[in-house]
């Protein structure tokens, strides 16, 4: 990867993280922040180097698909589509309004560049898999990504799903583990101990791939090993910080789905403005 | 008039549908020998996909596979089809209004061996609560075919309810399904009986009864439970002594409580043949069950010359 796409990703990563706060907002309006900036910098590279897609045709048949199985954190998906003008910045402020086209959890009747609607956890993988089985059938390249929390795979159905991409050689199903490690009412390995994780995935027949969620050219190299894998579909776990990039939420459970006071937006608003001007100024 | 079975006729339905339209595609989870959607396997293996026993990822595989512009049929027993995943149903496929068309094979105490486990009083209950969610009830073979292309045709989600056992015809082969419309089968001016699925046959036995006692009586198939025509069942009541009710299910959540709400407004009497408030069991054979629960002619006989 060059520098200048380096640059790219690193910029938009911290636009992402913005307008997330953005749309929480000042107000006293809860949203899921945590969660959102953990996975930010996957949905950077994501949507900044390998996927293809077109904003202007959000229904391009070649497109590639990227699905939120984690649902709430879709406000990163939704900051990455305004981003790459999908929609106007005029929707960030009215999330979650009456009437507004950002609804809480994804809804793909109402969000351009949305493709599926999710919100109960664990079913999003199922989701992709229908999507890749599609695409084979059509005989189209197309790519699926679909982002899951590591909470979430407490679910059940992830593992249905696991075995359906393996079943069926979805190798153009991608999953994403946002292992930040904190659910909504603390840490995973306390709350419910679920690891290890990458056994699992592993035993079900994945290739797994364990990266560092916020580092560029990790996750950039492991999407490239994913499209490179054939026959087996390609799991990333990406080690990541809840609330990273805003340092007064990294890593504490109360900004899964909390609210900030005008002074917390404030700070967080200063700090992400500086860091784009830093990164823009390299 | 003749003996068919619904399922069969679904399976070569589903055939027939994937030999015009390309983008049809069937799941199934372990039942395709029941559901019959081995037929579809066998001439479209590519768009055949055996899922596994788990519902949940079936459903939820159909959204995606509809997310990308397929129509999707995902079978199962009516039981496993609507209780089990609900919430994918809910979630995915209904709120964001997918062309998932999800069969509940084998429904009501049609698994009579079985037991309770496998008899669905409630899958219509369950499918109709969920907003913009199509609800159809084929009475035969000859309609189930036309539901299922009427089922492909409508842009949306889709339940349709099939019965495991022969059942006789009652409608004309070749009618295409108007989804929505509330068919009078038989005329009649003193009581109206609504009727659906297996109910219907034994709806047209008991007008054949009430006519040689003189009470002329009108039998509607109704093969849509949602959307359910209120006014039109209504109107249909207007000058009637009697209305009631025939459902191979609970008299919760279904026609019953669709003709109630058709009839809030109105001074016509009514009452239902349906399921009480309980499971099924085993049984030697499903007339066993239905006359155990009260699901006979001679029980909606019973019923009409109580009201009038």
């Amino acid at each position: 990867m060059d520098d200048k796409k380096r640059k790219d990703i690193k910029i938009l990563a911290t636009k992402i993280r913005r307008d997330v706060v953005e749309m929480i907002g000042p107000d006293g309006h809860v949203g899921h922040l945590g969660g959102s900036c953990s996975s930010a910098d996957i949905v950077a590279v994501l949507f900044e180097k390998h996927m293809r897609y077109d904003a202007k045709n959000p229904k391009w048949e070649g497109r590639d698909k990227l699905v939120f199985s984690k649902g709430h954190a879709c406000i990163a998906q939704y900051a990455a589509l305004c981003e790459k003008g999908y929609f106007g910045r005029e929707e960030l402020p009215k999330l979650k309004t009456l009437g507004a086209m950002l609804q809480g959890h994804p809804d793909r009747n109402k969000t351009p560049g949305i493709e599926a609607n999710t919100g109960s956890l664990g079913q999003g993988l199922s989701i992709c898999n229908g999507m890749g089985m599609s695409a084979k059938i059509d005989g189209l390249d197309t790519r699926v990504y679909c982002i899951l929390g590591d909470g979430e795979l407490a679910e059940g159905q992830v593992w249905e799903a696991a075995m359906t991409s393996v079943v069926y050689k979805l190798d153009n199903v991608t999953a994403i583990v946002d292992a930040n490690g904190l659910q909504a009412t603390g840490p995973v390995k306390d709350r419910f101990n679920l690891y290890p994780i990458e056994e699992k995935w592993k035993g079900f027949g994945w290739n797994v791939i364990t990266i560092d969620g916020h580092d560029i050219d990790e996750i950039d190299k492991a999407f490239e090993e994913a499209a490179a894998t054939k026959g087996v579909p390609t799991v990333i776990i990406a080690k990541t910080v809840k609330g990273k990039g805003v340092s007064f939420a990294e890593n504490v459970v109360g900004f899964h789905n909390g609210a900030l006071t005008g002074e917390q937006y404030q700070m967080a608003c200063e700090e992400l403005d500086e860091r784009l001007k830093e990164e823009e100024a390299l | 008039m003749s003996k068919q079975n619904q399922r069969k006729a679904y399976g070569e339905a589903l055939v027939k549908l994937g030999e015009v339209n390309k983008n049809v595609v069937v799941l199934d989870a372990d039942l395709s020998k029941s559901t019959m959607g081995c037929l579809f396997e066998a001439a479209f293996p590519e768009r055949y996909f055996e899922m596994g026993i788990k519902e949940q990822d079936m459903m939820s595989t159909a959204a995606g596979l509809a997310c990308s512009g397929k129509i999707a049929f995902a079978n199962s027993f009516a039981v496993f089809a609507t209780g089990r995943p609900f919430d994918q149903i809910r979630q995915t496929i209904s709120i964001g209004r997918l062309n998932v068309k999800i069969c509940g094979s084998s429904a009501g105490f049609s698994d009579f061996g079985d037991g309770s486990t496998h008899q669905s009083v409630e899958d219509m209950a369950i499918m109709n609560t969920i907003p913009g969610m199509v609800v159809l009830t084929p009475a035969d073979a000859n309609e189930t075919k036309a539901a299922v292309m009427a089922a492909a045709e409508h842009q949306g989600p889709v339940y349709i309810r099939l019965c495991r056992n022969d059942v006789l015809d009652v409608t004309p082969e070749d009618k295409p399904f108007e989804i929505g419309k509330l068919n009078v089968i038989r005329e009649g001016s003193d009581a109206v009986i609504f009727s659906m699925g297996t109910m219907v046959e034994r709806a047209l036995e008991a007008a054949d009864e009430l006519e040689k006692e003189g009470i002329s009586t009108e039998v509607i198939n109704v093969a849509t439970l949602k959307p359910f025509d209120y006014e039109g069942a209504a109107a249909l009541c207007e000058g009637k002594k009697a209305a009631v009710v025939a459902e191979e299910a609970s008299f919760i959540g279904g026609l019953t409580g669709a003709v109630a709400t058709a009839l809030r407004k109105s001074s016509v009497p009514m009452d239902y043949v349906a399921v009480e408030d309980s499971f099924g069991q085993s049984a030697q054979s499903a007339e066993e069950l239905m006359d155990l629960y009260g699901l006979t002619a001679e029980n909606i006989v019973s019923k009409v010359k109580a009201l009038i």
